[in-house]
């Protein structure tokens, strides 16, 4: 369970987060569309922990373990291969060290970088690199995914491919959150939609079978009376 | 061992490996080393001030100097693809990755003592004899005393606009007590003093370094969470 209560957050003058509440239970997708500023990455990073909100609070079960988290950076070490990599973020995520090769192994081949592995992070490409970033989230097999614009940097067949993996990880049961300016990416795969303009949800419902040109209509309706 | 000292072994390991990789502030660190000995040994009048009464105050301006170069560099190793937020998010304890950075420095200042020190025998011919063995141990305490205030100052340093200014304003006025002591530990071996005459000054780095310890252990998640 992912639950959000009240969360409230400034920075100087400036309103990230403006009373946003919402609730999700294993298995939901929340998509978070909004425009560049309306504090898509902050709710993430509140969600994540990484900034603790002036009015409010957010709780993950399961805590900090709980959580895979992918930035707009990959958080990977250059000059570590992308095997010695997802190794160290295993370790710690605390992955028993006797099943760290063997999960690295299988989330390398789930991204298609079994090839890859032994390669600095330096000498990958963009697309690569957040492929890495993306096994890297993967490696702890986290129960909640918060994902704020995953989809940067890869091409067409990367992104359809982790769509698909998404899709699969929420069959599962994880609770992912999903934030994106483009409206395209990510529909397909939420159970629940919410706007987000000036810190505000102004739009928070299930997608209830809404496709992209629906949702982005709604969207751009909300944003202007928002 | 301890889970929380095998993750700060954890996140050591990796700062090693990585540093031994691209050996940049360890190759600038031992070169630096180098070359102040060097030039304190033929910039000094020899029939004005004799060696021995020199050598202890060159030794350790010229350590502390160069653990500084080390310490600039332990979190910003955390800057590249912001690897530290990914820290920050996951349940790594805080206090592993202070020790974790801690034992990194550690080894980091140690190599860079153990190449410096036959250098400073070189240059400044000093009767090392039966001084050598506490000599080590003034190295290791005051050493510990460096890093364990360094390391804290590091990760407050790092998010200021100019962290390799700031860091040795912010560190300078705590290098004073273990380098006073270390000088005049170093000044009664050298002179082939009675160890039991360096006994108090021992006992005093040791003082600094568990104080000290302590606290930046205690501080240490304060200076990065926000």
């Amino acid at each position: 369970m992912l639950r959000a209560e009240g969360l409230w957050h400034a920075f100087g003058a400036v309103v990230a987060l403006d009373d946003v509440s919402f609730r999700l239970a294993p298995g939901q997708t929340l998509a978070v569309f909004g425009p560049n500023g309306a504090g898509k990455t902050t709710l993430l990073k509140v969600l994540a922990g990484l900034i603790r909100p002036q009015r409010g609070r957010a709780v993950v079960d399961g805590g900090r373990r709980a959580i895979g988290w992918i930035g707009h950076q990959s958080h990977l070490y250059g000059h570590l291969t992308v095997r010695e990599n997802l190794l160290f973020w295993g370790a710690v995520y605390g992955v028993p060290a006797a099943r760290r090769a063997a999960r690295a192994a299988e989330v390398l081949a789930r991204l298609g970088l079994a090839g890859r592995a032994d390669q600095p992070v330096w000498a990958l490409s963009r697309g690569l690199e957040q492929r890495a970033a993306i096994a890297r989230t993967l490696m702890h097999d986290p129960q909640v995914l918060l994902l704020d614009e995953p989809f940067t940097g890869l091409d067409l067949a990367a992104a359809a491919e982790f769509r698909a993996l998404l899709a699969q990880l929420a069959g599962a049961g994880r609770i992912v959150v999903l934030a994106t300016h483009n409206v395209d990416e990510g529909v397909e795969l939420a159970t629940d939609v919410a706007f987000q303009h000036r810190g505000r949800f102004v739009h928070f419902a299930p997608r209830a079978g809404r496709g992209a040109a629906e949702i982005a209509a709604a969207y751009r309706r909300a944003v202007r009376d928002g | 061992m301890a889970e929380w000292l095998r993750q700060a072994w954890t996140v050591a390991r990796k700062d090693l490996v990585l540093e031994f990789r691209t050996r940049t502030a360890l190759l600038s660190a031992v070169v630096f080393t180098a070359l102040v000995l060097t030039i304190f040994n033929f910039g000094r009048d020899p029939t004005a001030v004799s060696a021995l009464d020199l050598a202890p105050s060159i030794l350790w301006v010229t350590f502390a100097f160069a653990a500084m170069l080390g310490l600039n560099r332990a979190f910003q190793l955390e800057l590249e693809n912001h690897a530290l937020e990914g820290l920050l998010v996951s349940p790594l304890p805080r206090v592993s990755l202070y020790w974790g950075k801690l034992l990194a420095n550690l080894v980091f200042v140690a190599v860079v003592e153990a190449v410096g020190l036959p250098l400073f025998v070189l240059f400044f011919d000093v009767p090392m004899g039966r001084a050598l063995a506490p000599l080590v141990g003034v190295l290791a305490l005051a050493s510990v005393g460096f890093v364990t205030v360094g390391t804290l100052f590091s990760a407050m340093a790092i998010r200021t606009r100019f962290a390799e200014l700031m860091l040795p304003v912010l560190l300078l006025p705590f290098f004073v007590p273990p380098l006073v002591l270390a000088v005049l530990a170093t000044a009664k071996l050298l002179a082939a003093r009675p160890l039991s005459e360096s006994f108090g000054y021992l006992k005093l780095l040791a003082a600094y370094d568990i104080l000290f310890l302590t606290v930046a252990s205690l501080l240490f998640r304060h200076t990065v969470d926000e």
